[in-house]
């Protein structure tokens, strides 16, 4: 019985602390200027993204080679991605009312996408520059 | 053990230490202090379950005993963690003595009843005590506006750590030889210094956010 009440409220605490931490990832990243080139990439002139565009960007973060101090938070966006895609299903039928948020969220999860992209883009092209300027 | 668990083995040992070093590059030494001694003793323990391995055997008495008795021990180096992070949030009330003192008779009386207990039992109640109490805490630094990025990243990666390893503890008390747990506990270690590593790489010690950005609508 312990365990099993454990287990419920542990994994609500999870849930809980896994979508605020997504969203603090999320809140960091949009302090970040896209650069026009991730602009072009991504259609956009506004400096909101479409959910939609999630998956195409995250793709070319697996194209890019990462660099520098490596360390990126993609996972953590792209686990909480999946997890508004699942709740946008269930909220389709339960409740529609989450519908514009969740579209908002996943927005906020291609914007973090593309900045991550936006400094992978920018640390190649430094080392391109540098290899370049040693021959 | 096959070759799965030597990769895991490494891939953890790895990342702490990669996450000692970013802690150690970005000057945050003396300011997170039990950090580094969490992932110092995270190391050590490590080397030595793969030492206790290589010596006893993966299904030896010694190394049941000594993987959930360290398993302990890092979770008390985490509770010294906790109450960092609750001495930083609590610095201006002048009240971080108090919190620390309650916080350290809560883990202390809950350990004092359970040592005699099975050892599964053990790590899943002293990992739920540190659920609670980081809730607590993440309540606390809601209620008073906490905006320092860092340090609100730094306890989210927490509770999500100790949230995962109390439901899965808790889970494997009720399904103690499902296989699953061989591996899952070992990859959900990779989280806190993965996520920590990040937050001290990209994060700046002064970086500011709002609490009502992180704050999802269901919990307002």
């Amino acid at each position: 019985m312990i365990p099993a009440l454990i287990f419920v409220v542990s994994s609500l605490t999870l849930l809980q602390f896994f979508v605020s931490y997504s969203r603090s990832v999320i809140a960091e990243s949009k302090a970040h200027e896209l650069s026009g080139e991730i602009r072009e990439i991504c259609g956009v002139t506004t400096r909101s993204l479409a959910g939609d565009q999630f998956p195409r960007l995250s793709q070319l973060i697996d194209l890019c080679p990462q660099g520098g101090s490596g360390a990126n938070n993609v996972w953590a966006v792209l686990l909480y991605f999946h997890l508004l895609d699942f709740a946008r299903k269930f909220s389709r039928w339960a409740v529609p009312s989450l519908a514009q948020w969740i579209e908002a969220e996943r927005g906020g999860c291609a914007y973090a996408a593309a900045v991550v992209l936006d400094r992978r883009i920018a640390y190649n092209r430094m080392m391109m520059t540098q290899q370049a300027s040693h021959y | 053990m096959g070759p799965v668990d030597y990769v895991i083995w490494f891939v953890v040992t790895l990342v702490h230490l990669f996450c000692l070093a970013c802690v150690i590059r970005k000057r945050a030494l003396s300011q997170h202090f039990t950090i580094v001694l969490f992932l110092t003793a995270s190391i050590a323990i490590g080397v030595s379950r793969y030492v206790i391995m290589l010596t006893s055997g993966l299904s030896s008495t010694s190394y049941f005993y000594f993987y959930y008795y360290s398993d302990a021990v890092l979770t008390i180096c985490l509770f010294f963690v906790l109450m960092s992070f609750y001495s930083q949030v609590f610095s201006e009330m002048g009240v971080a003595k108090i919190v620390r003192a309650a916080a350290m008779h809560m883990v202390a009386s809950s350990s004092e009843r359970l040592l005699s207990r099975f050892a599964y039992e053990m790590s899943q109640n002293l990992y739920f005590v540190g659920v609670v109490l980081t809730y607590v805490l993440w309540g606390a630094m809601m209620k008073m506006q906490e905006n320092r990025t860092r340090l609100i990243q730094l306890v989210l990666g927490l509770g999500v750590f100790l949230s995962a390893f109390a439901g899965s503890y808790a889970l494997r008390n009720m399904y103690p030889d499902h296989m699953i747990w061989r591996f899952f506990i070992h990859i959900m270690a990779v989280w806190l210094p993965a996520s920590w590593s990040y937050t001290f790489l990209k994060v700046p010690e002064e970086a500011r956010m709002a609490t009502a950005q992180v704050v999802s609508p269901a919990s307002r």
